[in-house]
């Protein structure tokens, strides 16, 4: 586990309890509860309709929850929804600028809806200016920008009012990635300041950045641990990996086998996921086999490291069985 | 070796004072699931339209099964199937009624058992009365690529089909991708996803309209002999600035809850220098290959050295 920075309020900076949404039949958020301590980055992880997008926008206090509490840097979500957006930030890769804008229209645009002025809103300025480097782009269009600077601003923004905690909506999406390491520094930077972040991704490698990772999926916490610790729980797992020549042909001979649950290309070669109880000696031996009878010339299976990605299959799968 | 089904060479095209390509190369073998790979901006989606003749080149060749895109004869774009960034369906019609009028566009014959097929391969069949407005994102993919199939395509061309898709449905996607392989189907497929460019037989990473590196994904990630450590320990920070200042250490990349480092020696397993850590606690290490975005950073940074320019 990490530590997280000596911090200055031992409370977390997002406690959530038991939150609850329903939408008519729907229960889109069912009695969740996790924390964020400060200081610290989260990832927030779940298929699409899983109840996420419900959970974050409870959490900035734009919807109110059926049942259950949430608090955000020491705001109650349900009694002071407004104090909870003083307090909060929000980038999304895709959404949080003006492109027509020029960069430090952009600022001041975010400076004063924060309502900054006077001296704390040239500070705010030039604490951006030196974060995002944006130097002589600063009279630049937005649109004009690369993508590296257009995201440094995007953060800036969500930053201006200094929030105790900030969301991060899928941040280095299609971006360079020079950029992206150079972006999750930054992150790090901030957190290890006290800024705690919860970051929504579809992105998987963008979780491997996050301190702990909470999955979501059909409304529920299923799982959450550091990414090395998620990793672990699909230890039990037989993931084989097989290379071939001939990749097609050997995801046709092994997809035929009771010992395999799931096959998929990948590159010169297959993955394959050993059918649950089946040992990792008798997966290899049967692959080795099926490949040996359908004439697919084939290196020795060898089992493979587990991604993030894996695990979060796993997890949903077990949630929730699909046809 | 057979003619590649898709070919770039030395491809250049600006609007106006930008460079879209710049240069970019690559070869689609027949048969293979080619990825190209690179970030928002690097020419991808325009290097895609050239091929399908959608734009004319300034200089460099593009071929798709020995022709010219750019001729747009009849015969070539029936054999291609394209699947854009914002492929559109027809919300109001239903699934069948989707398949039948992309069907129709490409005149099909047996235009019944084909859409049989495809909602078969797709596992669409029990959603088949369903508007496809009323589909699920995953679905609704799946019934683009369904649809971009109705013609039977030699050559597909698949711009971002896994961008903004869930990774279950990803993962679905991925599986149907493979079994098309499997039916001699050539695939160029884009992504900004490294970690997907592992899953293609061979990869382009792309960056600024030009190729960085082109290859298998096993052999990028052994193109550059480094190791890379992965070391778990606390507190991760503290165990950070102790090893960047060190000489042995060429590289130091800090994730949630480990750090990856590139010794500047191949070999050396840094043994006493993790246990000398004063204040940390390591609770693991291991040598893990190299990822792919790993290698299109330092491609990048070779790339930078060479020219004296920085990244």
């Amino acid at each position: 586990m990490t530590a997280p920075p000596p911090a200055r309020d031992p409370t977390p900076a997002v406690e959530v309890r038991e939150l609850s949404r329903r939408f008519g039949d729907l229960l889109a958020v069912d009695a969740i509860t996790f924390e964020a301590r400060r200081g610290e980055i989260l990832a927030l992880l779940g298929p699409n309709g899983a109840g996420k997008s419900t959970t974050i926008r409870m959490l900035c206090g734009l919807l109110a929850p059926t049942s259950g509490s949430a608090r955000v840097a020491g705001a109650d979500v349900v009694a002071e929804p407004d104090e909870v957006k003083r307090r909060i930030g929000y980038m999304s890769q895709r959404f949080s600028l003006y492109g027509e804008l020029r960069a430090e229209d952009n600022l001041d645009l975010y400076g004063a809806l924060y309502g900054l002025s006077g001296r704390r809103l040239r500070e705010r300025r030039e604490w951006a200016i030196a974060l995002t480097r944006l130097g002589d782009r600063l009279g630049a269009r937005v649109d004009e920008l690369g993508g590296g600077l257009r995201q440094r601003l995007a953060l800036a923004c969500a930053l201006l009012h200094e929030p105790e905690v900030v969301f991060l909506d899928e941040p280095t999406g299609g971006v360079d990635p020079v950029m992206r390491r150079a972006f999750f520094q930054l992150i790090d930077g901030l957190a290890a300041g006290g800024i705690t972040v919860l970051l929504t991704t579809h992105f998987l490698d963008e979780a491997e950045y996050c301190h702990r990772v909470a999955l979501i999926s059909r409304g529920k916490l299923v799982a959450e641990g550091t990414p090395t610790a998620l990793k672990e729980l699909v230890r039990g797992q037989v993931l084989v990996e097989v290379r071939s020549d001939r990749p097609g042909a050997a995801l046709a001979a092994l997809a035929a086998l009771p010992e395999v649950a799931e096959v998929t290309l990948f590159g010169a070669g297959v993955h394959a996921r050993a059918a649950p109880g089946v040992p990792e000696a008798d997966a290899l031996r049967a692959m080795a086999g099926a490949l040996g009878r359908a004439g697919v010339p084939f290196s020795p299976p060898v089992a493979a490291a587990p991604t993030l990605e894996d695990v979060f299959l796993h997890l949903v799968a077990m949630e929730e069985p699909r046809a | 070796m057979s003619e590649p089904a898709v070919s770039l060479a030395d491809a250049r095209l600006s609007f106006g004072a930008v460079a879209a390509l710049d240069g970019m190369s690559f070869d689609v073998l027949r048969g293979e699931m080619f990825g190209l790979v690179g970030p928002d901006g690097a020419g991808k989606t325009t290097a895609i339209r050239t091929l399908l003749g959608l734009l004319r080149l300034d200089g460099g060749t593009a071929h798709v099964l020995g022709r010219d895109p750019a001729s747009r004869d009849r015969d070539l774009r029936e054999a291609v199937g394209y699947l854009s960034q914002r492929f559109t369906l027809y919300g109001d019609l239903t699934v069948d009624e989707n398949l039948e009028f992309f069907g129709e566009i490409h005149r099909v014959r047996e235009l019944a058992s084909r859409r049989e097929r495809l909602l078969g391969f797709t596992r669409l069949e029990r959603f088949r009365r369903w508007r496809a407005d009323r589909l699920s994102g995953g679905m609704q993919k799946k019934l683009a690529l369904a649809c971009t199939l109705v013609h039977t395509p030699r050559v597909l061309f698949l711009d971002e089909p896994t961008t903004g898709v869930d990774p279950v449905s990803r993962r679905e996607l991925w599986a149907l991708l493979s079994e098309l392989l499997a039916s001699g189907l050539s695939v160029l497929l884009t992504t900004p996803y490294l970690d997907e460019a592992e899953r293609c037989s061979r990869v382009a990473l792309v960056r600024r309209g030009r190729t960085l590196a082109c290859d298998t994904p096993a052999a990028l990630r052994a193109s550059r002999r480094a190791s890379v450590l992965e070391v778990v320990c606390a507190p991760v920070r503290r165990a950070r600035d102790l090893l960047s200042g060190s000489p042995r250490v060429e590289e130091v990349q800090l994730f949630g809850d480990r750090l990856h480092l590139v010794p500047r020696a191949p070999g050396d397993g840094l043994q006493d220098l993790l246990s000398g850590l004063e204040g940390v606690v390591v609770s693991a290490v291991r040598r893990v290959q190299p990822s792919l975005e790993d290698v299109f950073i330092w491609r990048v940074a070779e790339e930078a050295a060479a020219e004296g320019t920085s990244p």
